[in-house]
């Protein structure tokens, strides 16, 4: 009994650091420290739960050599990993990490339900219990495909495809799969444990539908989308077994994960269903045309550049994903430094959804040193470009599309952009005329006041200061 | 009836989930863009916590399906809880550096 109630209090605790921790990760100066917290707060739950968990005939659990392999195993390597990967693969890590926990959901219902089927067997399937074991199961695994898939194409292994009417094929098969749950819980319990098999295949395939035509600005969308169904599938676990800590974590992570979810989406000016059938990478071929194609671009050489900006006043730098897949953030810092040492004010432009993921651009700048206050979130940037005599793009697109304000036919119409025409000047860095992500156009880069530097972000940067150091 | 029955029975988890909603919703609310990312990285650790459902399951398994299964549910769950908190981590570093 003593230890059930310590138990209890563990739970507590839990449930209390997941709170404090989330509330002060949403703070720079205490985020650190509230991760520690909610780490701290996860040991305490999962070691109370191996020692003091006591089954419903009393009993403790067993089976303590294979629970303590699979955390030495599963501590080694997410450490390793966590540890070996570099900066500009987070977004990928956090995916596949998501999928994870989405497995083990999934894992946990397939045990859970047989075990049901063992011990009701012949038992309707229509109840609550069955259900939640159910539910925990297709989250859980739509979360790990989508998230495999999501890292897949983060990591470039996966490529953007969409299938002719993508939209009904997604809501069909989700339709499907909801139909399909029912009969599951109608029919005969004694074909339940095939039926279950295949369930769990169509919940896959859904996961990998679901994400397979989402590309590009929208990753960073379904990535926290997903990570709030992992939140509810280890919800649905916190029921089965009633319990509090998993429950609250879940539901926590559940809701702010929905809530950040649409934060991005508003961020693009663009609502969650539209991102998820929207299919922004392939089709809309009409709209995509409909943009000022053609036009010429102008080329300008790297002295130039050099010698252009270490003569200005200000500059203001956009990074985009070009700039993460170069990794040259930091090599963007020394050009910064070189630029500051000429007496240049020297800025950065951040987008809320550049990269490919929220806050992606600040943490990469952060890896090189640069300084929070030298950057500019989009309103507080858009004012400063009246006064910027070059704005340098470095490997960012859609986000500074003009389109997106004056072509309604763009499927990016409606997002808010970094204005960078309001600026005198603007170089441009691209390691070719590929269009952006989304797959539309850029006029900007037809514009009399742009001028293309063409070639790796990294190897321009550094040429880029050796011409300003020279200057 | 059953409905209602069930809600009656499970009272206090239904004020969990409630509250929690709003909490997760309101905690979230005032974050400044620049920590999204390293949030939905802790968050991503925190749902990690469905690795105590693998424990339970993992400590009563008594068949080799069973064994097999929850053993890679056991650790798959602690990549999820682990790895997440070290990536975190690792981004929330960088940040402290820069306040010099």
């Amino acid at each position: 009994m003593l230890e059930n109630h310590l138990l209890q209090i563990a739970y507590l605790i839990g449930s209390v650091t997941f709170i404090i921790g989330l509330k002060m990760l949403s703070k720079p100066e205490s985020a650190r420290k509230g991760n520690m917290v909610a780490a701290v707060g996860m040991f305490i739950a999962i070691f109370a739960t191996i020692f003091l968990y006591q089954t419903e005939d009393g009993s403790h659990l067993k089976n303590y050599l294979w629970i303590f392999g699979g955390i030495a195993i599963g501590t080694v390597l997410g450490t390793f990993s966590a540890k070996k990967v570099k900066m500009t693969d987070m977004p990928q890590m956090v995916s596949l990490f998501n999928g994870m926990g989405g497995a083990c959901a999934a894992i946990i219902s397939i045990i859970e339900m047989q075990h049901y089927l063992h011990n009701h067997s012949g038992e309707s399937l229509l109840n609550l219990q069955v259900i939640t074991i159910i539910l925990g199961m297709l989250i859980g695994s739509v979360s790990f495909m989508g998230s495999m898939i999501a890292y897949g194409k983060l990591d470039g292994k996966i490529k953007d495809r969409s299938l002719p009417g993508q939209k009904f094929i997604t809501v069909g098969l989700l339709l499907g799969l909801l139909a399909f749950t029912v009969v599951f819980l109608l029919q005969d319990p004694a074909q339940a444990p095939t039926f279950m098999y295949i369930l769990l295949a169509c919940a896959a395939l859904y996961g990998v539908v679901f994400v397979m035509p989402i590309g590009g600005a929208d990753m960073p969308v379904v990535i926290s989308l997903l990570n709030s169904f992992t939140g509810v599938a280890a919800a649905c676990g916190g029921f089965l077994y009633n319990n509090s800590v998993m429950l609250t974590g879940g539901i926590l992570v559940g809701a702010a994960g929905t809530l950040l979810t649409i934060l991005m989406c508003n961020a693009m000016n663009r609502s969650l269903a539209n991102v998820v059938f929207g299919a922004f990478g392939g089709g809309n071929a009409a709209a995509i045309s409909g943009g000022a194609e053609g036009g010429t671009i102008k080329e300008i050489t790297v002295s130039d550049s050099a010698i252009n900006m270490s003569y200005s006043k200000k500059v203001i730098i956009v990074p985009g994903y070009g700039l993460a897949v170069a990794q040259a953030q930091h090599t963007c810092h020394e050009l910064e430094k070189q630029l500051e040492e000429k007496g240049v004010e020297v800025k950065y432009a951040i987008h809320p959804v550049a990269g490919r993921m929220p806050g992606h651009m600040n943490v990469l700048l952060a890896e090189a040193d640069v300084s929070y206050d030298k950057l500019l979130e989009m309103d507080a940037a858009n004012d400063e470009f009246d006064t910027t005599d070059i704005v340098l793009i470095l490997g960012a697109n859609d986000v500074v599309n003009p389109a997106a304000k004056n072509n309604p036919a763009s499927p990016i119409y409606g997002m808010p952009i970094l204005e960078v025409e309001r600026a005198k000047n603007i170089i441009v860095n691209k390691r070719s005329m590929n269009k952006g992500y989304a797959g539309i156009e850029n006029e900007l880069f037809f514009s009399n006041k742009t001028r293309m530097l063409f070639g790796d972000a990294k190897s321009v940067l550094q040429q880029l200061v050796t011409e300003v150091k020279a200057n | 009836m059953e409905i209602l029955q069930f809600f009656s029975d499970n009272m206090n988890m239904v004020y969990i989930v409630i509250l929690s909603i709003f909490l997760g919703i309101e905690v979230i609310e005032k974050v400044p863009s620049v920590l999204h990312t390293p949030l939905m990285s802790g968050a991503n650790a925190i749902h990690g916590v469905v690795i105590i459902g693998s424990i339970i399951v993992m400590g009563q398994a008594d068949n080799l399906l069973a064994i097999i299964l929850g053993f890679l549910a056991v650790i798959l769950g602690t990549l999820n809880v682990v790895g997440g908190f070290v990536v975190t981590d690792r981004m929330l570093e960088m940040f402290k550096k820069k306040k010099k």
